[in-house]
């Protein structure tokens, strides 16, 4: 699966100080830990650490890649955010990420192919995000049909349904793992199926055993990327287990090794 | 209505692996061979690069086979007793791409001999023939971890192809073929598993994973060739999603398995309805190859010549008509 490392996000202490002081050292550590611990991108968020955020994620990635050829995910909300990302970044990126509704994609898909990105698109549009499946579903065809129509293949697009803390509504995870069925039958091939992870817990005790259960069990039915704590090794290798167990890759002694090296 | 372009695309392609040095590569090979490269299924061809050709390394060794059937034996009958003229007659006569230097002497049980008679046997193939070698143990572990640093020092920077590595004996033949420039065979009893655990083994010491080629063990037509395809099959599909520890060529023992099989060894007399041994040996040998070709096998080990003239026709055939 594809693994987007979540630590390097403002919203940490020691991540917002660096990046108020533009202090390298604790970002790099960071990049090379998540890298080394087997992340596929690095995601990057300025948070709310300073008023230019601009300038402050322009800074980001160019550290990061001093420290990691790990491609990286440019995370805001802000377009100027993101575009500032993308320019700075030396290999394709991902955009982390844009809402499904259609004024938002007809920015943002014409952006990850101008710059050679791949694309989150959340299941969420004016009205909000759905609280049921089939909601979530109809936004998720809507962003496959827009993204096919501007010549962006599914490889390069992540339907993210968007996961709730477990305290906020207790049937949202079933839910989730029907919609992560029904995306998959969207396109042929279909697009990568991402979650934030991490939001899962929000709140909770036992956060690292929730989320890697519900990680195992995402897998399961058919989800193939989330942006989560890389760091976190029981997670990333309940994760390779449950991929192992799904068959996608052959089994030999050394199966926990072989994904991370 | 526009037809669906239903071509598959692969993440992943078969690492390519040299056998044989030249003189500028430190070796006295004129001939070198390239395997592997393959970005596709063997044979879809529109699908990406069907990579280098297999090749059929010849069975040489050095006893004077005692099993083998009269059919068998007839094409080598004056040189069965001289590796060096066997060798000559395989490339010269027979068309073999590269030799297989089976060392069954040194084996406790076929005579025993010691690592210097063999050092002498693999000198003087090495110097009647100009394309590259494999060398084969003899499947003893005691006398091959005894025997092999001798030959594959012998040797030195000839990048031969040196068997077998297993899950128990891995470090001895991993390590000599490191430090004297030789690619290694990886060996695992039909089992992927543990394939792809010994490969992981053998470059867990830091041997490189461009110098293995993998070897299931091979079953012949009517003896499990089924189970040996579908292996195969699985190791190549797996190598063309990106499992780079099952992206490797594979060799496969086609000639000995084959004349293992009552149906090619019978002789007329005793099978009375099966047809002409000296036609329906080669043919198994023949059937056998051309199946596991279509598995992904990139070295075919093979031992009748009329087998190896077809299955080289056959080969040739693949090729062309994709182009």
């Amino acid at each position: 699966m594809l693994a987007i490392a979540e630590r390097i996000n403002g919203m940490f202490s020691n991540v917002k100080k660096a990046i108020i002081k533009r202090d390298p050292v604790p970002i790099q550590d960071l990049a090379r830990r998540q890298a080394e611990a087997g992340a596929s991108f690095i995601d990057l968020n300025v948070g709310t650490a300073v008023a230019d955020q601009v300038e402050a994620m322009r800074w980001l990635v160019e550290v990061t890649q001093e420290a990691t050829k790990t491609p990286l995910s440019i995370d805001s909300q802000k377009l100027e955010v993101v575009k500032a990302g993308l320019e700075a970044a030396k290999t394709p990126a991902l955009i982390n990420s844009c809402k499904g509704q259609p004024e938002d994609l007809e920015i943002y898909v014409p952006l990850a192919l101008k710059y050679n990105a791949s694309l989150i698109c959340l299941t969420m549009d004016k009205r909000g995000i759905p609280q049921d499946i089939d909601g979530r579903v109809e936004i998720a065809a809507n962003i496959v049909s827009a993204a096919v129509e501007h010549g962006l293949e599914p490889s390069r697009l992540f339907i993210d349904p968007v996961l709730f803390p477990i305290n906020v509504d207790q049937k949202q995870p079933g839910y989730m793992l029907e919609v992560f069925r029904q995306i998959r039958y969207i396109s042929d091939p279909p697009p990568h199926i991402n979650v934030g992870l991490s939001n899962l817990s929000q709140g909770t005790k036992e956060r690292s055993l929730v989320n890697r259960t519900f990680l195992t069990m995402a897998i399961a039915a058919g989800l193939d990327s989330a942006v989560m704590d890389v760091l976190d090794k029981d997670l990333m290798y309940a994760a390779i287990c449950a991929e192992m167990l799904m068959n996608k890759q052959i089994y030999s002694d050394s199966f926990l090794k072989v994904v991370r090296s | 209505m526009e037809i669906p372009n239903i071509v598959e695309r692969w993440s992943g392609e078969v690492t390519e692996v040299t056998l044989g040095a030249t003189k500028e590569e430190g070796g006295t090979r004129k001939k070198i061979i390239k395997l592997g490269g393959a970005n596709c299924i063997p044979y879809i061809d529109f699908e990406g690069c069907p990579g280098h050709r297999p090749v059929i390394a010849m069975d040489v060794l050095d006893i004077v086979p005692e099993e083998w059937p009269e059919v068998l034996l007839e094409p080598f009958k004056e040189v069965v007793s001289s590796p060096r003229e066997w060798a000559k007659k395989c490339v010269e006569e027979y068309g073999a791409d590269l030799i297989c230097l089976k060392l069954d002497s040194v084996h406790p049980d076929k005579g025993n001999k010691s690592a210097e008679e063999a050092v002498k046997t693999v000198q003087s193939v090495l110097q009647a023939v100009e394309v590259p070698l494999i060398i084969w143990g003899c499947d003893d572990p005691r006398r091959d971890n005894e025997v092999m640093p001798r030959v594959s020092q012998a040797a030195t920077g000839e990048r031969c192809l040196l068997a077998s590595a297993t899950q128990d004996n891995y470090k001895t033949l991993a390590a000599l073929c490191l430090a004297d420039g030789h690619n290694l065979v990886t060996q695992a009893p039909v089992d992927v598993n543990i394939q792809k655990q010994v490969n992981i083994l053998v470059t867990d010491t830091g041997f490189p994973v461009d110098r293995i080629v993998m070897f299931q063990t091979t079953g012949a037509l009517g003896y499990g060739i089924e189970y040996v395809y579908s292996i195969q099959e699985r190791e190549r599909l797996a190598a063309l999603s990106g499992d780079k520890w099952l992206a490797l060529p594979i060799l496969c023992n086609v000639g000995y398995e084959s004349w293992r099989a009552k149906e090619a060894k019978a002789r007329d007399e005793e099978a009375p309805g099966w047809g002409l041994a000296r036609e329906r040996g080669p043919l198994w040998e023949t059937i056998t190859a051309v199946t596991l070709l279509q598995s992904g096998a990139d070295i075919l080990r093979m031992l009748h010549p009329k087998a190896v003239k077809a299955v080289k026709k056959q080969i040739e055939a693949l090729y062309t008509n994709n182009a």
